[in-house]
């Protein structure tokens, strides 16, 4: 067999169907996430082909995108989101599809709630209609993001004609520093590699510095791959990711669950598989990040400048000139003197539980800037439920924050939260694209830590000099 | 799906890198649960400066690319979301082709769902194509995809490379649901061998 296999090839192989001479194989789907947004179209082509959904059972939907983060229960004000996720109660009626719907004790983000539910498990084949699917390969699955089209190719037959992606490894050295968090470590690759440094690639990320990180550090780096371009993002399955599987509600049991261990444990990478690509990351060369343009790899060190633009090549130049005047920045401005007018800790890359213990040991004993809106969106009703027995809603609260219902809320405001055109906001999320919180709303991208230490000081700060109380 | 065989149409350049798909069509619109009508909501922010207020500066607004059906654009377009909506609203607004050095992969995919053709050229092609669409009047390419080549009266010619079973779908714009349904026996197959996980068979009173 000559050299050993990647974990990427392991799943794929195990998950091929057939190989249709001349065409993309055809790969087999262990678990199709759905919302609300990307499925109302894929249901209809079903419908108008005279088609049904082949599993409905490795089918799960809820709804995410478009939900008001106010108290439960209040009307849905936005009309046509009220009609999309009418639309998938419809439609998960009709077709026999598990739905956690608005008032379900389970409802939240897709990509936080399939984690917590056990639903994620390492050697699946995971998709969604959504980008940052790549989430779920912290697990040592295969999952990535699909369009409408794809979803509806899902239903239909449980399987998706792919070609075979390239594979790229990360192989990430030595430790990160204390007050740098998994999403710095995303950060910083982006930054480095570029927003299209992994197109066409399943990135897997190794070393020790990602073997040090929880479930939930994983997750947040997976996450961020799709914003290198990668396809998919993946982590080997080890103790770590067992002991944070077990006991979950759809984890296996009894003597399956022995047997899926056994299973899992031969998925990791075998000694000597060739990748087609490698990046070698010092973690001790990175620090907290702040994004400063208008896509994630425009990165700065937290103590660094809004970098000069003339060095760049042509297009990279202009795109970074257009990115200053949408951002209202200046090359050379000090990342600290930066300030700011909204923070939103939260979105499927930044507010599982230990993001927001992270986020509540800062802002504990500290008040939120009087020049600042902060709020706080757990990632789900499970998250927001164990943060409130842990007390960390309180901590919040009495810090000024605002402590709000689980949805993707702010991250890409579908639902009312959004900024205000101009204003300037420390997010936790994923994107910084023009307009994606708001029209002409700024947004940096930073770690729950940072975010919650920006809405207390006003302005960006080093977390790695912060009065803890 | 609509066949993509050969088109000729007008270039429209957009001379940006990174296009994402936020900015190709807004959140906002994506809450349609229909496939049409998403065209007039087509880069909504750099198109309008106020609520239907067109911006004079941007670039589809500009008379001589009324009616464009080509857009040339910098690398890596479409990254981002996987909003199958951006597609939908440049097919919708009249386009049948992009052309850049890269483009994000799910956008690409999409791309090919939907009879629309993503042209991949080389750096320095795709800045030649740029120049001539925005130097030259009414400039107009031809995108064939029998020969794999755009070309125009200019004397421009490139070859693109395209996946040849993508190729075939759209040649003949074959449904491929319909095509892997062809497979029926191997997946039942498949199916047999794993079965669903415990956990997952009982849905209990769904819906
Ligand atoms: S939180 Fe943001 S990135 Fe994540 S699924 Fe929701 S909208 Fe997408």
């Amino acid at each position: 067999m000559g050299a050993g296999r990647t974990l990427f090839e392991k799943i794929w192989v195990a998950h091929l169907v057939a190989t249709p001479a001349g065409r993309s194989p055809i790969l087999y789907i262990d678990l199709h996430l759905v919302h609300e947004v990307t499925s109302p179209q894929a249901f209809d082509g079903l419908r108008s082909a005279g088609r049904g959904v082949r599993q409905p059972a490795r089918t799960v939907a809820t709804v995410d995108h478009n939900v008001p983060t106010e108290p439960r229960g209040s009307p849905i004000t936005d009309l046509i989101a009220a009609r999309q996720i009418a639309a998938l109660q419809a439609n998960c009626k009709e077709f026999g599809i598990r739905l956690f719907d608005m008032d379900a004790p389970e409802q939240g983000i897709v990509h936080v709630i399939g984690p917590e539910l056990g639903l994620t498990q390492p050697g699946m084949t995971i998709v969604c209609g959504d980008s940052h699917t790549s989430t779920h390969g912290a697990f040592g699955a295969l999952a990535f993001g699909i369009g409408t089209s794809e979803v509806e190719h899902v239903l239909a037959t449980q399987c998706l004609a792919q070609q075979k992606p390239k594979t790229m490894k990360i192989d990430v050295h030595g430790q990160l520093g204390l007050g740098v968090m998994a999403k710095d470590l995303a950060l910083g690759i982006i930054g480095h590699i570029g927003t299209d440094g992994a197109t066409g690639h399943v990135i897997e990320y190794a070393g020790p510095a990602v073997r040090a990180l929880s479930m939930e550090g994983r997750m947040t780096l997976c996450n961020m791959s799709i914003e290198a371009g990668a396809r998919a993002g993946m982590v080997a399955p080890d103790e770590t990711t067992i002991a944070y599987v077990k006991g979950r509600r759809f984890a296996p049991t009894g003597g399956d669950w022995e047997k899926a261990v056994e299973r899992w444990r031969s998925l990791p990478t075998d000694q000597g598989a060739a990748f087609d690509k490698v990046v070698e990351i010092d973690a001790a060369q990175l620090c907290p990040f702040v994004t400063w343009g208008t896509n994630p790899g425009m990165v700065a060190p937290v103590t660094g400048r809004v970098p000069e633009v003339n060095g760049l090549q042509e297009g990279e130049r202009r795109a970074a000139e257009l990115a200053l005047q949408y951002m209202a920045l200046e090359p050379g401005r000090r990342i600290e003197d930066i300030k700011i007018d909204r923070v939103f800790i939260g979105s499927c890359t930044n507010s599982r539980i230990e993001d927001l213990r992270a986020a509540a040991r800062v802002a504990k004993g500290h008040r939120v800037n009087t020049q600042v809106r902060a709020m706080v969106v757990p990632g789900s009703q499970t998250v927001k439920r164990a943060a409130e027995q842990e007390g960390l809603d309180r901590v919040f609260l009495d810090a000024g924050f605002e402590w709000r219902e689980s949805g993707c809320s702010m991250c890409l405001g579908m639902n009312p939260d959004i900024l205000q055109p101009g204003e300037r906001c420390a997010s936790t999320s994923n994107r910084n694209f023009e307009g994606r919180q708001g029209r002409g709303g700024r947004t940096h991208l930073v770690s729950p830590m940072m975010a919650a230490a920006a809405a207390i000081a006003g302005h960006f700060t080093d977390i790695r000099n912060w009065k803890f109380h | 799906m609509k066949a993509f065989t050969v088109h000729r149409g007008r270039v429209a350049p957009l001379d940006r890198v990174n296009v994402d798909t936020d900015q190709i069509i807004p959140k906002q619109f994506l809450k349609r649960i229909e496939k049409t009508g998403f065209g007039k909501f087509l880069f909504y922010d750099w198109r309008f400066v106020a609520e239907g207020k067109p911006n004079p500066d941007f670039v589809l607004n500009e008379t001589r690319y009324e009616g464009a059906s080509v857009l040339v654009a910098g690398k890596n377009f479409g990254c981002g979301s996987s909003r199958e909506h951006a597609v939908w609203a440049l097919s919708d607004f009249g386009f049948r082709a992009v052309i850049s050095s890269s483009f994000a992969d799910i956008f690409a995919n999409n791309s090919t769902k939907n009879g629309f053709l993503t042209v991949r050229l080389t750096d320095q092609q795709v800045s030649e194509v740029m120049r001539r669409a925005q130097g030259v009047d009414n400039y107009q390419i031809t995108v064939d995809l029998e020969k794999c080549e755009a070309r125009d009266d200019q004397g421009f010619s490139a070859k693109f490379s395209v996946d040849e079973f993508v190729r075939h779908c759209l040649l003949n714009g074959l449904d491929d649901i319909g095509l892997t349904l062809q497979h029926e026996n191997e997946i039942a197959a498949y199916e047999a061998q794993h079965g669903v996980p415990a956990g997952l068979q009982d849905r209990g009173a769904v819906g």
